[in-house]
């Protein structure tokens, strides 16, 4: 006797979504609407004190984006979710949701260089302060976390030098100081890994990413894990205590396991406001229908690189976990045993100038700053994506010169090579295909 | 807001508002292994239109004390004496599944306590199967799953929460999974396949009583529910299309309007 609930293939197709009573639409149509019209009056008040659900304004929430939020939260394992603009503003509304002028976060160092430059500089004018810790200092984690620590934070595959977070041993810290551990798990995506499994309570994804899958559309997203109880400390005020916004509601008491996302959605949404467009939502629901089939073929094309660039003389080095010389090699297999996703990290022989040469002469990987495409992605972070950041936090965030960050796509592998064949022979003579 | 039963502790939700004796009061008693959270679509709006409510947390469930109870009789008590401890001579009760039966135990052992019932997904037994009350008791995760499966519909299923961004079958298995499969969920369903009172405390039941059932209800069919109805004197039976047996989240918008009707006309505020 096994339950007869959807696997994660269907759920990517279905989860959400059954085909509308009015036209029997099969895609989920996209409400290109801003407001709902209220039944009566009395409806309207519900729908406002959070008596019902439903739609009242699409600042708030959108029956597309809904449909996309429900998906995810079925996909993860996850009680709620709550679609925004972009991974950074989920982010930021996860964080904003919990934490206080005042505060702190303990957060691994080795993130997107957006996310370390707002717990470096912008939530310090806020007065919420960040101690960061190397992902594989465990006991570092332990050794940072304060009396007024509201959360620790981190990505299973860091970006850009793909160290490998122990979430299990890192939820247990969290846990044992009484406070959640929030996973951007962006790189991974639920179809290798789902955070919830391994004890955190706050998963965020840029949904722009592999999620989306064809570089379309914009869009994040934080899903609520339900476990962490919100009433077993004082530390969580937003979760616990009257809130005057919605007369004196305690979310945690009237929500339980949906309190974040409730809370997240009523006061976030409606006070920053950084909601997706449903057009977006769309496009990225497209995206997850086809998420195991895409996973499939950027774990194959990347096992195929990852040969190739480790047996090529034009390469200094090679960072990918599912390589046995890498660190993080055991614990990857442990949360991520079906492959550590699809970003590769290399350093061409000949340092920064040989790296640019690479960077400008591969036609078929384009040159931008983004990953998870279908399409295959090169970049140099020390110049692009991590150019913000002074030589002392590049180097904390596990930066060097010459590393090109590789996000493999989905085309054919022999087209890849080639492309990349090129960037090499171009590597070793800079300045003749150069000036080609 | 929290009591004492019999020396324990006991946590009901009022729906976001201050009890208020003085205001016709509805209880609302959740299913296996559940919490008051399962009814939050329901109390908040009865809290803010005259309404006192009590949405309990069970002995060993969400925030009360355990251990859980082991009977509907003792339940069923255990009901009557949270309406006296309020201070309150009478209540409306609402339950869902498991509720339900407690909820007949009470109204059929103390009908001068119960001004009206509505029943969610309401049977005169729950007999279970003997391989998912194995897992229960040995506190399996699988049990949980089983449960959601055929608890659900097709908006636990596919999807369609009424309230946006919300995952049906996650949030039930999480609430079982915060409270004890073993010490709630077990118990529960031990009680349930143990109890056989259903249809002689129905037919003791002589308050205005409504029966809520979803169409494609696994747990609790159509047709069972229609008998339990058969056997109350003052019942009606509303079959919400498309809806499983988790009525008060599923079809939450219909199971509320439906249960303000029945409520309004019987218990209404002053």
């Amino acid at each position: 006797m096994d339950p007869k609930t959807y696997k994660f293939d269907t759920l990517s197709l279905h989860g959400g979504h059954q085909p509308d009573k009015n036209f029997g639409s099969r895609a989920v149509p996209i409400y290109q609407t801003t407001s709902y019209v209220f039944q009566d009056t009395d409806h309207a008040a519900a729908l406002f004190n959070l008596e019902q659900g439903g739609h009242i304004y699409s600042r708030i929430s959108n029956p597309t984006v809904a449909v996309l939020e429900e998906r995810v939260a079925a996909l993860e394992g996850g009680t709620g979710a709550v679609a925004t603009a972009s991974g950074q503003s989920s982010v930021f509304l996860t964080i904003m949701t919990l934490v206080n002028s005042g505060d702190h976060i303990v957060s691994s160092s080795q993130l997107y260089g957006g996310t370390v430059n707002l717990l470096r500089l912008t939530l310090l004018r806020f007065g919420i302060e960040t101690t960061f810790v190397k992902p594989r200092d465990t006991e570092g984690f332990k050794k940072a976390i304060k009396p007024n620590t509201k959360l620790v934070f981190g990505e299973i595959i860091g970006n850009p030098g793909l160290e490998i977070m122990d979430v299990p041993e890192v939820a247990t810290i969290a846990h044992d100081a009484g406070v959640p551990l929030v996973i951007d798990a962006t790189f991974n995506t639920p179809y290798l890994c789902r955070p919830f499994d391994f004890g955190a309570d706050i998963v965020i994804h840029s949904l722009t990413k592999w999620m989306c899958g064809h570089g379309t559309s914009m869009g994040g997203i934080l899903v609520e894990g339900g476990k962490f109880d919100w009433t077993q400390n004082n530390k969580f005020l937003t979760m616990t205590e009257p809130y005057p916004g919605y007369h004196g509601l305690s979310f945690a008491e009237e929500f339980g396991p949906m309190a974040f996302a409730m809370r997240a959605r009523a006061e976030g949404m409606r006070d920053f406001g950084p909601c997706m467009s449903p057009t977006n939502a769309f496009n990225i629901l497209q995206g997850i229908e086809t998420l195991s089939v895409r996973m499939d073929k950027h774990l194959f094309n990347t096992k195929k690189m990852l040969e190739y660039l480790s047996n090529h003389e034009g390469v200094e080095w090679v960072a990918h976990p599912d390589l046995s010389d890498h660190p993080d090699h055991k614990v990857a297999k442990k949360i991520l045993p079906k492959g550590a996703g699809s970003i590769i990290a290399f350093g061409v022989k000949g340092g920064r100038a040989a790296g640019e040469s690479f960077i400008n002469a591969v036609k078929l990987a384009s040159n931008l700053a983004n990953v998870g495409d279908s399409k295959t992605l090169v970049i140099h972070p020390a110049s692009t994506t991590h150019s913000q950041m002074d030589s002392e936090t590049m180097k904390l965030a596990g930066l060097s010169e010459d590393m090109i960050r590789f996000s493999v796509g989905i085309e054919n592998i022999e087209d890849i090579i080639s492309d990349f064949d090129n960037g090499f022979r171009a590597a070793k003579k800079p300045r003749l295909v150069t000036n080609q | 807001m929290k009591f004492k039963v019999n020396y324990k502790e006991v946590f009901a939700s009022a729906g976001g508002q201050s009890f208020d004796k003085n205001k016709p009061v509805i209880i609302f008693v959740h299913g296996s292994g559940l919490s008051h959270v399962t009814w939050v679509l329901q109390t908040r709006y009865f809290a803010f239109h005259g309404y006192s409510v009590l949405a309990i947390d069970l002995p060993g469930h969400g925030y009360s004390e355990g251990p859980s109870l082991t009977s509907m009789e003792e339940m069923g008590d255990w009901i009557a004496e949270v309406i006296d401890v309020s201070g309150i001579k009478e209540a409306s009760l609402v339950g869902h599944s498991q509720g339900c039966l407690i909820a007949m135990e009470t109204a059929s052992r103390y009908p001068e306590k119960v001004k009206c019932l509505s029943l969610m997904g309401g049977g005169g037994a729950i007999p279970m199967n003997p391989e998912l009350l194995n897992l229960a008791e040995n506190g399996e995760a699988k049990a949980v799953d089983l449960m959601m499966d055929w608890a659900h519909g097709p908006a636990g299923h596919f999807g369609g929460h009424p309230v946006p961004g919300l995952h049906h079958i996650n949030i039930g298995g999480t609430i079982v999974h915060n409270g004890s499969v073993k010490d709630a969920l077990g118990v529960d369903f031990r009680a349930c396949d143990n109890y056989k009172n259903g249809f002689e405390a129905a037919k003791k039941i002589k308050c205005p009583t409504l029966n809520i059932l979803g169409e494609f209800d696994r747990m609790i069919p159509v047709t069972e529910g229609k008998k339990l109805a058969d056997s109350i004197v003052d019942s009606k039976v509303v079959i919400i299309p498309e809806c499983g047996h988790m009525i008060l989240l599923e079809k939450a918008d219909q199971a509320l309007a439906i249960l303000k009707k029945f409520i309004k006309a019987n218990h209404p505020t002053k």
